[in-house]
Order: structure tokens, then sequence, then C-alpha cells
């Protein structure tokens, strides 16, 4: 394993973990030459974990790549609050076209890079979740299948929330969004539908695939970082709360994306070439019922208690710490 | 120099001679030759290190573009029908962003029905997008139109299509004459972009605009067009000055002093238009005619200046505004408002319907003589419409339309036979 990885006991907690750590192994955010390629005094709500793991994961691309980073955009929360005119958030070379052309525009960008020689700018593109797994599937999976010099990163907070809070296709089993409403026989949105982008892009047999989450934004500077280390189409698919749509408390977006880790609802993980090689174990793994009791999208899962509902979100839990091992402790893994 | 040569050859030569950097592309009848013959060049290393990336739709096809060209880069593509309509929301958001890109468009109609056949139901639904649109009349104007277009796009800072007429220009064989990469050379330019993604001097492209400044920015890509009406005579100019050949220009008049009718029309048919005006000149009729090379811009005031003596201006479009009629004819009429000139819509080959001289002359003669019901169709098959209204009203489950005209028409077709 090339990184070791930083130890809850070697840094007391991850926010104060970096000033216990060597200079070299701090988070790129923590360095007094960061970037601040998304900069302060944008307009996204408070507590927004996409606008947390936009910066984190820009900035470490642009240390990445000596500043040479030119980033594509969905339309979507990201642009919408990073970019009204004449003001701009963003300290890079950045364009935003459309909603589902993202990850086209961004092949396109490689495309120009390829044809003038300038193999040293590098390119990443970035949506929610409604950019990624809906309306740019199409465009992403033809990036992703040409293996353009492209890295995609998806902020996924579950739900189109730029538009007021819809289902997506990444939204949650019985989650509550606006056009999946808590009434009827199975309220909120319903088990058994969705797709798992992560794994959609790996069969893909792209070079790269990791999920990450803002509960640990070392280990997501970490991924980006390796990312960029290499060519292709890679694709990074970053869990981020949101307190509006998710109906949950604004200084609870960290916690919540832990507790979506702990329990195994969100696995920490990464694929090469279409196979998984890395994955971050749990020490202990929490029920769901502690991340979901959190959140206001699924309250109606509480009062009154709907046992089966909880049940089966706590067996896709199960299931994934037992396809990804998380409870081992083995070092890492080859599947 | 001059070879017989077919049209989407032709154009892909010219493309090709114009050094693009990236084209991005997806297959679609009738213009797959042009992007097919692009591959191979691109792949025999024949356009330097022009990029081009096989896409997963059109609407990926123009996107890839869109990146490609705000990073700098000289980028090309072709489509016709449901392939511009899947694009349509990259057709405006090139034209928003100010992107020169260059496309092609095969016209060809807009299913349903489905038909692949010749007419202008594409380019006209993105007349209003913000692109410029150039209507070549044959071969060796599609050619001169493209090297053009890439020199409008690019000082304008604003996406071209070139249309041409699906298979009836692309695929047909022709003597075109093609240009030497000298000449191009000398005539377009090396790109230089007014706006660039550059980590040296990072901008934002593509930000929210609200309410207090939109307005202002469709004001000036509108400006942009206010311009091409100046560039675009200008620049095929200086094209004949280095080629030796007028080519494009904002229209083309055919015998039009001292014509009492002039027929007006875009694209191919306007050869067709030129051979029956000269039978209709033999028999003694003043009748003249008007190829529209540039769509947009609309060329309204100097439309205006050339036939406000003229009785009659008889528009034949290939397209049809459905619920009022035509789309070409009306612009016509706005830009000849307050002269006593009328203007006829003649609705004509639609879905690749053959418009013959005869037909042309007849309708020409009919609008003077008696004038024509507006909008009027050429060539209708007036009794299987009046079988199939019948039958409409007759049952309630009358079936799909398209295939009880098809039924129609091959039973009469039989008892002709």
């Amino acid at each position: 394993m090339p990184y070791q990885r930083v130890k809850f006991y070697q840094t007391g907690t991850f926010t104060v973990g970096n000033r216990l750590l060597d200079e070299a192994d701090r988070t790129v955010q923590a360095r007094m030459d960061r970037t601040n390629s998304l900069n302060s005094g944008h307009r996204a709500c408070q507590g927004c974990g996409e606008a947390l793991g936009a910066r984190y994961a820009l900035d470490a691309v642009m240390r990445a790549t000596q500043n040479q980073m030119v980033a594509v955009n969905a339309t979507g929360c990201l642009e919408v609050f990073s970019s009204p005119y004449p003001e701009s958030a963003w300290q890079i070379p950045w364009l935003h076209s459309l909603f589902g052309n993202a990850p086209a525009v961004a092949s396109g960008v490689a495309a120009a890079l390829r044809a003038k020689g300038k193999t040293d700018i590098r390119v990443v593109a970035q949506g929610g979740d409604g950019a990624t797994v809906d309306i740019g599937f199409g465009c992403l999976s033809g990036m992703f299948e040409r293996n353009d010099d492209v890295l995609y990163i998806c902020y996924d907070n579950e739900a189109y929330m730029n538009t007021g809070v819809q289902r997506s296709g990444a939204t949650p089993a019985r989650a509550w969004t606006n056009t999946t409403q808590a009434v009827g026989i199975e309220p909120g949105n319903p088990a058994g539908v969705g797709k798992n982008l992560p794994r959609i892009a790996m069969a893909h047999g792209i070079p790269f695939v990791a999920t990450a989450s803002v509960a640990d934004l070392h280990d997501l500077e970490t991924k980006v970082t390796k990312a960029m280390s290499m060519r292709g189409a890679r694709y990074i698919h970053i869990h981020v709360p949101c307190p509006l749509g998710w109906k949950s408390d604004p200084a609870q977006t960290i916690k919540i994306a832990r507790l979506a880790v702990e329990s195994g609802l969100f696995p920490l993980f990464e694929a090469e070439w279409g196979v998984v090689t890395d994955r971050t174990t749990i020490r202990k793994q929490i029920s769901v019922e502690q991340y979901l009791s959190l959140q206001g999208r699924f309250k109606h899962l509480f009062n009154p208690r709907d046992e089966q509902a909880l049940a089966a979100i706590q067996g896709m839990a199960d299931q994934n710490i037992h396809l990804y091992d998380l409870l081992s402790t083995e070092p890492a893994m080859e599947s | 120099m001059k070879q017989q040569i077919e049209g989407s050859q032709a154009v892909a030569q010219a493309v090709a001679l114009c050094r693009p950097e990236v084209m991005a592309c997806y297959p679609i009848s009738p213009q797959t030759h042009i992007v097919e013959t692009l591959s191979r060049k691109v792949k025999a290393g024949d356009i330097g290190h022009c990029q081009f990336l096989n896409v997963e739709s059109e609407f990926g096809a123009l996107s890839v573009l869109i990146g490609a060209s705000a990073m700098g880069a000289r980028t090309y593509t072709a489509t016709t029908s449901q392939g511009l309509l899947f694009m349509a929301e990259a057709v405006y958001s090139a034209a928003g962003l100010g992107l020169p890109i260059v496309m092609t468009i095969a016209n060809r109609a807009v299913g349903a029905p489905i038909n692949i056949w010749n007419d202008h139901s594409d380019s006209m639904a993105m007349r209003d997008a913000g692109w410029l649109q150039l209507f070549a009349e044959d071969n060796q104007e599609a050619v001169d139109l493209h090297i053009q277009a890439f020199r409008l796009a690019e000082e304008l800072s604003c996406p071209v299509m070139v249309c041409m007429d699906g298979y009836i220009l692309t695929h047909a064989f022709e003597v075109v004459d093609l240009p030497v990469q000298e000449q191009v050379d000398a005539y377009l330019p090396l790109f230089e972009p007014v706006q660039v993604l550059d980590p040296q001097d990072p901008v934002s492209i593509g930000a929210m605009v609200g309410p207090e400044a939109f307005a202002e920015v469709r004001y000036l890509a509108h400006h942009k067009h206010v311009q091409a009406l100046e560039a675009i005579p200008r620049i095929s100019q200086e094209f004949q000055d280095i080629f030796r050949r007028p080519s494009g220009g904002l229209l083309k008049q055919y015998h039009t002093d001292e014509a009492e009718t002039i027929v007006l029309a875009l694209g191919s048919v306007i050869g067709t238009i030129k051979d029956a005006v000269d039978d209709l000149r033999a028999e003694g009729w003043l009748v003249g005619a008007i190829q529209l090379c540039s769509y947009r811009p609309f060329p309204s005031q100097v439309l205006r200046h050339i036939v406000h003596y003229a009785k009659r201006i008889v528009v034949i479009e290939k397209d049809l505004a459905v619920g009022k009629g035509g789309i070409v004819s009306a612009e016509v009429k706005i830009a000849l408002q307050g002269l006593p000139t009328v203007v006829d819509t003649v609705i004509a080959g639609l879905g690749g319907r053959p418009i013959s001289k005869a037909s042309v002359i007849d309708a020409v003669k009919a609008a003077c003589l008696e004038g024509l019901e507006e909008p009027h169709f050429l060539d209708l098959n007036w009794e299987a419409i009046k079988r199939e209204l019948i039958r409409q009203v007759e049952q309630r489950r009358s079936g799909p339309t398209p295939e009880n005209l098809l039924r129609e028409i091959g039973l009469s077709s039989e008892k002709t036979a």
C-alpha cells in the first residue's frame, strides 16, 4: 500500500489531526500554499458537503498538477452557488455549458490539449449526482469507454438539490424527496431501485475508480492525488451530505457523512482497471439507525418505527460490509 | 484543382484544408460520408495533430466541441435532422458561449414519420439559436462556404452552420474545384480565440447570468449577427480575390432586373428555379430569382433594396411551420413591410419530394394570374388526403396516419398499374 493511512490514535481526531502530523503528511488544505480553487464568499448553504468536497478535491488536483488544471462543471448547486455573474468564486480556468454534458465538454478540453501538445495541463469535470448518474450518464459512459484523459468527480448528495430536492437515480431507499413523498404504502423512495455508479464506472474497465467522503478529507485528497498520477478516464464519487435536502443540522454534516461510512451504507474503496484494490475498513460497525435518525428525510421510518424498512436498509449496509470486506483487519485485499 | 467528386468527399477535403484541431462525430445519414472521410484523414495523419472523437451521441459531439473550442482549438462536426435536434441544447449553449464552431448540416426532414430525405426542417428548427446559417447552392459552393465559415466564425466568435441539401448535394458527384493548401492558408489565419481556458490567466466561462445582465448578453449575440451582415459580403469578396471565383455572400440574384415576379429559395432547388426562370422569360414572363445564401443573419435590408420594385415574391421553401405556413416567407414579409409587394408561400420538397421545373413554372404562373392560397402546397396528393380525412371522421380508431396514407398511395398506384 503506497500510502500509510493516518490512524485515529496517532492524531487524536481528524479535525485537529493535521497539527500532530509531519508536515509532509498534512492535508493540502492545511498548507499555506493551498490554492483556494473554490474561494470563500460563494453562496452555498451552511454545512454544504459539496462545497467542502469540491474545495478539497480541486485544491488537491492543483497541488498534484502544479496548478495546471482546467475544470468543467455541470449545471447544479456547485455551478449556481459559485458563479452568479458578475462574481465568480473560481480561481481556476472554469467552464460550464449544460446539465448533461460536462463529461463530453471535458473530453473536448482534453482533446484540444492533446491536439496542442499541452499535456501538462489536466482536466477535471465535476457534477452532482443528478448530472452524473442521470442526465449526463450517456456522455459520462462515452468519456469512460473512450478512456479520455479526464478525472470526473461526482458530488453525491443523493437528490436534485438545486431544483429543490427531487429524486435522482442516486437517492437511497426510503428517503423522502419532493418527488418521493413520505406517504402511501411504502413512504419515500422505493427500495430496490437506483444505480451504483462507482460499480458501473468499474465495469467500463477504466484505470481508476474511488469513493470518498467529506468525513475523511485526508483520504479524499489522497485519492484525488492518486487519480492525478494516472492518465485516462478516472472517476471519484464523493458522498456529500446536504442539510437542506436531508433535513439535517448543518453542524452535523461531517458527523452524518462519517456515520454513512461507519454503518457500511457508503463504503470507501478504490478500484483499478475494474478490480477493487483497496478499501477503508470500519473499526466498529454502527447501526444504520444511528445514521438515518439524524436526517429528517428518513423520519417517517421512526414514527412509528418501520421495522421492515429499517431491517432492509440494515441489510444493504451489511451487504456492503461483506462485499468490500469492511470489518477485516487485513491491510488490503485483492478481489 | 477540378475533379469529379461526391459532395460529402469534397466538403471533407475542404474541412481538412482548414486544419481543424478537434472533430467529434456521430453517424447519421446523409452526413456520414463527410465524417468517414475525415476520420480516415485524421488516422492517416493528414491533418496535423487533429483529434477525431467517436462519441456516443450528437449531443456529446457538440459538447466535445464546446470544450475543445473553449480550450482554443479549431473545431468541426457534421449532423442533420434528428441529430441536430438531439443536440439542440448544446446548439444554444455553443452560441450563447460565443464559441466559433463550424458544423455542416446535411439538410434532412425531421420525423415523425421518420424520413431520411431532404428538406430544411432541421436547420429551420435551430434558426433562432444564435448560429449563423449559410445555405449552399451546389457542391462548389458547399466547399467554398466551409472555408469561409471558419473565417467568419472565428472573426465574430460565433458558431456557423453550413447547410447543404442532404443526398441532393451530399451524395451528388459533380465537378468541384478543390482549393490547395496554400490558398486556404493565405485566406484562413490561425485561430486566435477571444476567450480561452488558460491556467496562466484563469477565467470563468459559462457563469450564471440573472435578469440584471441577461438581456444585454442576448443583445450582444444579436449584434454579432448585425456585424455578420457586413462581414459575410466582405469575407466572400476576399475569398474571390484569392480563389478566383464568386461564392457565398448574403444572397445571389438571377435576372432580377426589371422582374415583376421574383422566386426566392434556399439551397440547391435554386438550380431548378433558374431553369424555370429561363423558360418563363422565353415565354415573355418578367420573372427572376434570388438565392438566399445567408439565412442567419437574415439580410432584410439588402433584400428589400433589391426587390422593392417587384410586384410579387414567390417564396419556395422546404419547411413548414405547422399551424402557420411558411417560415422564410414570413421573414420576407417582415423585410418588405410597407411595400405593396405580394409575398406568396409555396411549401415544397418536404421529405425529399422532388420539385420539378414544371411544377415551379405552374406555381409561378398561377401566382401571377390568379394568386395563390396561403400557404400553397406544391404537388400534394389531395385525393389521398381527402380519403384519410373522411376515414378519421368515420372511424374513431382510424389508426396511424402515415401507414394509412402509404396504403392509400399503394392502392392507387396498383389501380393505375
